[in-house]
């Protein structure tokens, strides 16, 4: 009686857990089969097929460039983010200082603080200083928010990792950059590696703040998504969505490859 | 070099003389680790926040001005009200879905847990201007919502352009955000407790309200955390799902900063968001710490 009743309460969680995870993958699925669609129209289902908003997105300029726009801001910003924030959360784990809890507050409140506050102060600033829509004022900016998500995974795969290592070279003689490059990096690389996903998509995505900062020289593919759908019916808009999501898809599977790994070394 | 010498200089504790070289140095070394990080988040975070409080006291005339416009005007006022329901409404939503999923994750097997841990992080991994377009979609007018909805009966109900289509959308969006701290939480929990309490004769219900939901309340506090700060904050989704008649804080900045160029208002209305956020921050915290603590001590 009682097995009977809790199997059937299992199967309820199991049916429940099934229609929300439905509820989280399904919805944003529906770009795909619109990107398809043969009218320039949002209408779902669609009447017809064709592959002509593809053509439109790999070859209106002003798709390509966002495209291109965002690929390079996230991979510097990963570049520049991972450098910075591996550097701070090494600071943070090795030995103690005056200031340590005020600095890592610091550091991580860009995570906490709601974009939209901080990119007013950054518009002001970059009209002074003319970084409007300029590769360097996006990568600078987009940075700071991708901060806290490298420092994050970082510090947690330090913490893991046993110090005494790091004395053992040492004491065969190693200098602090090569302890460093042959021990505590190959070590802690899959922290590091994630972090420089999580910059990447943390600048992949970012919409708000490159609202602000944006020009018509320089659009990310976000910001040019947003503008599209804001001012005219373009189904290139549910391509562009469609190279997103098969983008990120596979940045997902790789970072699930990573965390397994990192798993099954510990 | 300079920099670091200020900063170890003027900030480290006076060294005493038992200290050894190698502990100096690597206090050095840290301070030198961090100087990129911290330059980084002055440049571009603090001294804009500094800008924007020092803008919606000076800006355009010295005083509170922009600060009493902002009390008294009524408009405001439903709309700071409108964000925070919005919030809590998303927040219980994201709860009620992300328990029980985030319990699974943790009673069923590791091939259910590696299952549903995939298909939470898919789409937080997704990006949010993706997600709002599909949205956009699904919810248009004579969308597939509206048809799913007329087909069983519940006629004609406008989706996109309210505050009950920012409502599902921003709930669904957020959703990872309370199921990965749940998830985390649950993880830790010894599962033999609950197992204890049965034994000695406790039903599942009472096993459930007195062992499992007192500790997993460090994972419902900082899932909700998450989910409510996230949402006070959003506004592709808002601005994409909702109307200008329901607007919520973020556009009504947008809307004084870039189209009304009322830049001392948007400051104004920025520091009120940034001061609510961190009073909502604090209460949950303290909350939180005071729920651990009695927790240790019972």
């Amino acid at each position: 009686m009682i097995r009977r009743s809790t199997t059937f309460w299992r199967a309820l969680l199991l049916a429940f857990c099934a229609a929300v995870a439905v509820w989280l993958v399904a919805p944003s699925l529906i770009v795909v089969p619109l990107s398809f669609t043969d009218r320039a129209s949002f209408n779902f289902p669609p009447s017809g097929w064709s592959a002509q908003w593809y053509t439109n997105f790999f070859t209106d300029p002003s798709w390509l460039w966002s495209l291109e726009a965002s690929l390079r801001v996230g991979v510097l910003v990963a570049i520049v983010a991972t450098v910075c924030g591996t550097a701070a959360a090494v600071a943070f784990s090795r030995t103690r200082f005056f200031g340590e809890q005020g600095l890592r507050a610091l550091l991580l409140a860009p995570m906490i603080v709601p974009v939209i506050v901080v990119a007013i102060g950054i518009y002001a600033i970059y009209l002074r200083l003319n970084l409007l829509g300029t590769t360097l004022g996006f990568v600078v900016a987009h940075s700071v928010l991708a901060l806290p998500f490298v420092i994050v995974p970082v510090l947690a795969s330090l913490q893991g990792f046993d110090r005494r290592l790091e004395d053992a070279a040492a004491i065969c003689g190693a200098r602090r950059w090569t302890t460093f490059r042959t021990v505590t990096l190959p070590l802690v690389a899959p922290g590091v590696l994630s972090g420089a996903l999580f910059a990447f998509a943390t600048s992949f995505d970012e919409v708000i703040l490159s609202l602000f900062i944006q020009s018509p020289y320089l659009q990310t593919l976000p910001v040019r998504m947003y503008s599209s759908v804001t001012r005219d019916t373009d189904p290139t808009i549910a391509a562009a969505a469609t190279v997103i999501l098969a983008l990120t898809t596979a940045l997902t599977v790789l970072a699930s490859i990573i965390t397994i790994r990192r798993s099954r070394v510990h | 070099m300079t920099l670091v010498d200020v900063f170890s200089g003027g900030a480290a504790p006076p060294q005493s003389r038992t200290e050894t070289e190698g502990a100096r140095r690597r206090r050095r070394g840290a301070y030198a680790l961090l100087t990129p990080s911290v330059i980084l988040v002055i440049g571009v975070f603090v001294v804009p926040l500094a800008l924007m409080l020092w803008r919606s006291f000076t800006d355009p005339v010295a005083g509170f001005g922009n600060f009493t416009w902002y009390m008294g005007d009524e408009v405001q006022r439903r709309v700071l009200l409108r964000t925070f329901t919005t919030g809590l409404e998303v927040t219980v939503i994201c709860l009620v879905l992300g328990y029980p999923y985030a319990y699974a994750m943790v009673a069923f097997g590791p091939k259910v847990r590696a299952m549903l841990t995939l298909l939470v992080l898919v789409p937080f991994w997704t990006s949010l201007m993706v997600r709002t377009f599909a949205w956009v979609i699904l919810l248009q007018d004579n969308g597939p919502a509206h048809t799913i909805l007329s087909l069983i009966g519940l006629g004609d109900v406008q989706l996109i352009r309210t505050n009950l289509g920012v409502v599902i959308g921003m709930s669904q969006i957020l959703l990872p955000f309370m199921v990965l701290p749940l998830y985390a939480v649950m993880a830790g929990i010894d599962r033999k407790l609950v197992l204890a309490s049965s034994s000695l004769g406790a039903r599942p219900l009472t096993s459930f309200i007195r062992i499992w939901a007192p500790l997993t309340m460090p994972g419902v506090g900082a899932g909700a955390l998450m989910v409510f700060i996230s949402s006070l904050g959003f506004y592709v989704t808002p601005a994409l799902l909702g109307s200008p008649d329901n607007a919520l804080i973020s556009q009504q900045i947008y809307v004084q900063v870039n189209s009304l160029l009322q830049w001392g208002r948007g400051a104004a209305m920025g520091v009120v968001l940034l001061l609510l956020t961190f009073v909502v921050l604090a209460v949950l915290m303290l909350a939180l710490r005071r729920a651990s603590r009695q927790e240790q001590s019972s």
